[in-house]
């Protein structure tokens, strides 16, 4: 039985709302595109949605007690309150560098997760 | 280090806006460069500002905030900008003297061959809003929040309405989701959403988060600590729409309602500021009026990308090192950029002809009212056509940017004013 | 702590505070005592700073009497105590000719109750003066002896004032019931236990029926809630400093514009009759009233500079004037009963309460000789504050001085306001402690600016868990209950290094 289902394409600003007619797993048509990114977007969505994700970790030692970390690449979107709950374990130390690896291949899913900043220990 | 008399260039902030202005004045001939900052680090609200989307167009990467700030406080120190931290500038003169405090420096003058403001913008208030109701704990604008819970590790509330459905708020939302609260709501007085839609999907949809345009917070409810909030709908005019009341239990209102360039210490230094943008008259230097002061960033009026911010603060910078240098002013030729057809605000306000010799000038406004449909960004003399630009649809919070090209130049230095309006295609 | 005093005051605003201050001059062993975590928490924290000159009250009222006392002594109080107060004078506007025989009726009356140097001025002389006002103003009444003052740093200065002379102040303490011995009060009964007096004084603003039906006085006494809401208009974008008020009507004084010794301007307050005690809320209705009556005075203004918003409640009582031959029926009560020995009893201070305080507070020791109490005067009393430093007002050099002091006073934290680590530190560790953030907004002023304590909060809420040495989630807004952070992002962790 096909279905229909609306999806705001974010590939670009403009934000075209998407009416999408499947079947199952198969895309049948895509209406209402602006452009032909449209199309892959919703494939894409569908099929395998990913967002970048960020959040904080505890850090002991820096200026403040929390050090902002994010995904390096648009990570699983159905995993992502199994990313935070194992990232709301993580501790570290400084000296951090930005880009430093928090996580690395976070839950088997080859990306890492990274440090958004340096945090040095702080003075005194 | 940071404890000269007087500097070349002295910016104050060292946000987005300042650090560009800072690098770009280093790399155009001042001699020192001292940026003032109130926080203990550099980096301004991107070190709160921990998700991503900063970079895409100045870097082709998708970074968070605290990243971007980086990349430019390295650039900044290594290139012998000097940083005076934790300190809080009280005062400036329109001779560009400034006065500072802080704990470890007292009291200090320092003087400024040429200035630049790079303050940044407060949030607007539950007062400025006019919210009934009364006053409990529990009532915080997004940025205050942003900065508890991604900075200092606090929880603010536990059960959240959000009123205003702008950025930060919707970030906001996802934000504390992430950390185990519940949004209820997010209202917005609007028929449009204020924000970006991006934000929209990935931030309200991802999590269910119920977005009602055209509502607001009728009154706040609660002694000590909120415990719900009454929303209500309005019509066009913003008037409630009686009987379509609704509380909404809950124990902290999120205020997402508008940013306001903060411009205490340009009054003081003598700068004219414009009501529309409650920013600074500013040229396509980015000068104020007054002499030797630029502006850079949201303190000049709000930008929706910081890539934006950082190409103001090169152009100020750049502007404020030559003109430290030369400590001249060369009386030329402005002419006026007036708001046309739904144009809310265009900046700069004025430009310089003779700039235009040598590059395009960037015009960047917003629309009033949002037009789903293609328009034409025009700027004209007169009746007569200058340049335009096709866009697909033009949004209040979406800023437009317009190009004045050199081949215009004739055209131009000879206009006392153009009108820039988006009309429909 | 000694549970037998001389004396113990019920309440601490300003009339408690102020007969405290009044009172500490002699040998007597006082408390005061306040239901809430920091004084100035009832009706003096809501309301428009105005000091009276004296013409509003009826004739022969002991209202008119303490009002126009009271006024007079601000000036030197202010400097004693060491808080704003400014003498801008007030007008009195006729917008129409209709005002004019009432406006003329206020002025005898005014002359009546002794107020000094009021004046009828033209139309046009008005407009000189004050060329914001509505120009269909026909005439107006000057009145020079009226000004405006901080209400909370009367009120906390006279409190400290108390403190240093020797008063004993509880807080968080609350009165339930007095203790009688036949028809003598011998001691209160509060929330914290039991304390022996020989004087009980009746402060308790909202409560002060309550309390009085305690000890069975007045049963037909009630106090009746007012709320007026106030808007607060940014120094920035408007400037007047003098107070003008139109012409009253039966509903009250009306909606005043007036100046602030900050610097802005406030404008209300409506007045609305309500049942609950604690509602301090705004309503969209109240403000439209009251934008809807200031513009009847100043046209020009809009609300685009509104930088605060409040509603304050006043103890409207229904107490008969006991002057015979004065038709009044909203009195105060200022009393020493005769049907109960040990009570000094005051009620329904509403407006000009603010004004009348330390009259009020005169007229009571007055009235304690007569009832054959010794006063003996201490030879040590100080009747003089020292006023703590205000960074804000300080020029560059006495700044710099200050720093070098003490480098907490470099650290500016509310940015609108500048007001500076140093002076918060200060109030949490003052002779009455600020322990909440309203606390501290009260005494500082911070947090009241244009972005509303956006900027600061975070900031003070730290300062405040150093130095109360709790947990951030257990600084409040004001008082249990009322704590700004439910908890933490992740489990387990401790606030940061930051100093």
């Amino acid at each position: 039985m096909p279905e229909n289902t609306k999806v705001i394409c974010i590939t670009c600003p403009k934000g075209c709302r998407l009416d999408v007619t499947r079947e199952g797993d198969t895309i049948l048509k895509v209406d209402n595109c602006g452009c032909k990114r449209g199309e892959e977007y919703v494939k894409a969505e569908l099929a395998d949605p990913r967002r970048m994700v960020a959040t904080t970790v505890k850090v002991h030692g820096g200026v403040h007690p929390l050090l902002p970390v994010y995904t390096a690449k648009p990570f699983p979107k159905p995993r992502i309150r199994e990313l935070l709950d194992a990232l709301s374990k993580v501790e570290l130390k400084t000296p951090v560098a930005m880009g430093d690896v928090v996580i690395k291949d976070a839950l088997g899913t080859g990306i890492d997760i990274l440090a958004s900043r340096e945090m040095k220990p702080a003075a005194g | 280090m940071a404890n000269k008399e007087t500097y070349d260039v002295v910016v104050i902030g060292a946000g987005p806006g300042g650090l560009a202005a800072a690098i770009a004045a280093m790399q155009n001939g001042a001699r020192d460069v001292l940026i003032i900052e109130r926080d203990l680090e550099p980096g301004g609200i991107l070190l709160q500002c921990i998700h991503n989307g900063f970079g895409l167009e100045i870097f082709k990467q998708d970074l968070p905030g605290p990243s971007y700030a980086q990349k430019f406080i390295d650039d900044a120190i290594s290139s012998g900008v000097e940083l005076l931290l934790d300190t809080m500038v009280l005062d400036i003169t329109p001779d560009r003297r400034i006065f500072t405090a802080s704990r470890k420096g007292g009291i200090r003058e320092i003087k400024a061959r040429a200035l630049v403001l790079a303050m940044g913008c407060r949030e607007r208030t539950r007062a400025q809003v006019r919210l009934p109701g009364t006053r409990p704990a529990g009532v915080y604008t997004a940025g205050t929040a942003q900065r508890w819970v991604n900075v200092e590790g606090y929880m603010p509330g536990k059960k959240f309405v959000i009123l205003g459905s702008g950025d930060i708020g919707m970030i906001m939302a996802r934000r504390l989701t992430f950390e185990g609260a519940k949004v209820e709501r997010v209202l917005e007085v609007m028929p449009f959403l204020t924000g970006l839609t991006r934000n929209y999907v990935q931030c309200l949809l991802d999590y269910d988060i119920e977005l009602q345009l055209q509502h607001t917070v009728k009154r706040i409810i609660g002694n000590k600590r909120v415990e719900a909030i009454e929303a209500v709908a309005v019509d066009e005019k913003w008037e409630p729409i009686p009987g379509s009341e609704e509380i909404i239990p809950c124990d902290t209102l999120l205020l997402s309602v508008g940013l306001i360039p903060e411009n205490e210490l340009s009054r003081k230094a003598g700068v004219i500021l414009d009501p529309l943008t409650a920013g600074p008259f500013v040229d396509d230097r980015f000068e104020t009026s007054v002499p030797g002061v630029f502006a850079a960033g949201n303190v000049v009026h709000v930008y929706d990308l910081v890539d934006w911010v950082t190409q103001a603060g090169f152009v100020s910078g750049k502007a404020a090192a030559l003109y430290a240098v030369e400590q001249e002013h060369k009386a030329e030729k402005k002419i006026l950029i007036c708001s046309g057809e739904n144009v809310h605000h265009v900046v700069p306000q004025h430009v310089c002809a003779d700039s235009l010799k040598g590059a395009d000038i960037k015009l960047q406004l917003r629309v009033k009212q949002p037009v789903e449909t293609a328009v034409w960004v025009e700027v004209r003399k007169g009746a007569n056509l200058v340049s335009r630009r096709a866009e697909r649809y033009a949004r209040p919070g979406e800023m437009i940017t317009l190009r004045l090209p050199v081949k215009a130049y004739d055209e131009v230095q000879s206009a006392d004013e153009l009108t820039v309006a988006v009309v429909k295609r | 702590m000694t549970q037998n005093f001389d004396v113990i005051i019920i309440g601490g605003g300003i009339v408690g505070s102020m007969m405290a201050r009044s009172l500490s001059r002699y040998k007597l062993s006082i408390l005061l005592i306040e239901k809430e975590t920091d004084i100035c928490m009832g009706a003096t924290s809501g309301n428009s700073a105005f000091v009276h000159a004296g013409y509003d009250p009826v004739p022969g009222s002991l209202k008119a009497y303490t009002n126009v006392e009271g006024n007079e002594l601000y000036e030197q109080l202010s400097i004693d105590l060491g808080f704003d107060f400014e003498r801008n004078g007030d007008y009195v506007v006729a917008i129409g000719q209709e005002d004019v025989p009432a406006l003329e009726r206020l002025m005898a009356q005014g002359k009546r109750n002794g107020v000094p140097g009021l004046e009828m001025i033209s139309g046009m002389e008005l407009l000189k003066r004050e060329p914001l006002v509505n120009p269909e103003a026909v005439c107006a009444m000057w009145a020079p002896s009226g000004g405006t003052c901080d209400p909370f740093g009367a009120n906390i200065a006279a409190c400290e004032n108390a403190i240093q002379n020797g008063v004993q102040v509880m807080l968080e303490t609350e009165f339930l019931d007095f203790i009688l011995e036949g028809s003598r009060i011998t001691g209160i009964r509060t929330n914290r236990g039991e304390y022996l007096c020989r004087w009980a004084v009746n402060a308790a603003g909202l409560y002060a029926d309550d309390v009085m039906h305690k000890a069975g006085l007045r049963p037909e006494f009630k106090i009746q809630p007012r709320r007026g809401e106030y808007y607060v208009l940014d120094e920035a974008e408007i400037e007047l400093k003098p107070c003008f008020f139109p012409t009253p009507s039966t509903a009250g004084k009306g909606i005043l514009v007036a100046g602030t010794v900050h610097g802005n301007v406030i404008i209300g307050p409506n007045a609305e009759v309500i049942e609950d005690k604690e509602d301090r809320a705004v309503t969209s209705a109240g403000l439209q009233e009251v934008i809807c009556g200031a513009k009847k005075i100043i046209p020009s203004l809009t609300l685009r500079p509104v930088i605060s918003l409040f509603a304050g409640l006043r103890a409207y009582g229904n107490a008969p004037c006991e002057n015979p031959g004065v038709d009044y029926g909203h009195d105060f009560i200022i009393e020493i009963p005769s049907k109960i020995q040990g009570l000094v009893n005051l009620g329904g201070i509403e407006s000009p309460g603010l004004t009348a305080a330390p009259a009020i507070a005169i007229r009571v020791i007055e009235m304690l000789k007569d009832a054959g109490e010794k006063l003996e005067e201490k030879k040590d009393w100080n009747p003089v504050r020292q006023r703590r430093p205000r960074f804000r007002h300080l020029s560059m050099e006495e700044r710099a001085n200050l720093i070098r002091k003490d480098e907490r006073y470099g650290r500016v934290v509310c940015r609108c306001e500048m007001v500076t680590e140093g002076e918060i530190v200060a109030e949490i560790h003052a002779p009455l402690p600020a322990h909440t953030y309203d606390a501290i907004k009260r005494r500082t002023w911070l947090g009241t600016g244009r972005c509303l304590g956006g900027f600061d909060l975070p900031r003070v809420v730290n300062i405040l868990s150093r130095e109360l040495e709790v947990s951030p989630l257990e600084v409040s807004k004001k008082g249990p209950d009322s704590e700004f952070l439910t908890g933490t992002t992740k489990p387990g962790m401790t606030w940061g290094a930051e100093g």
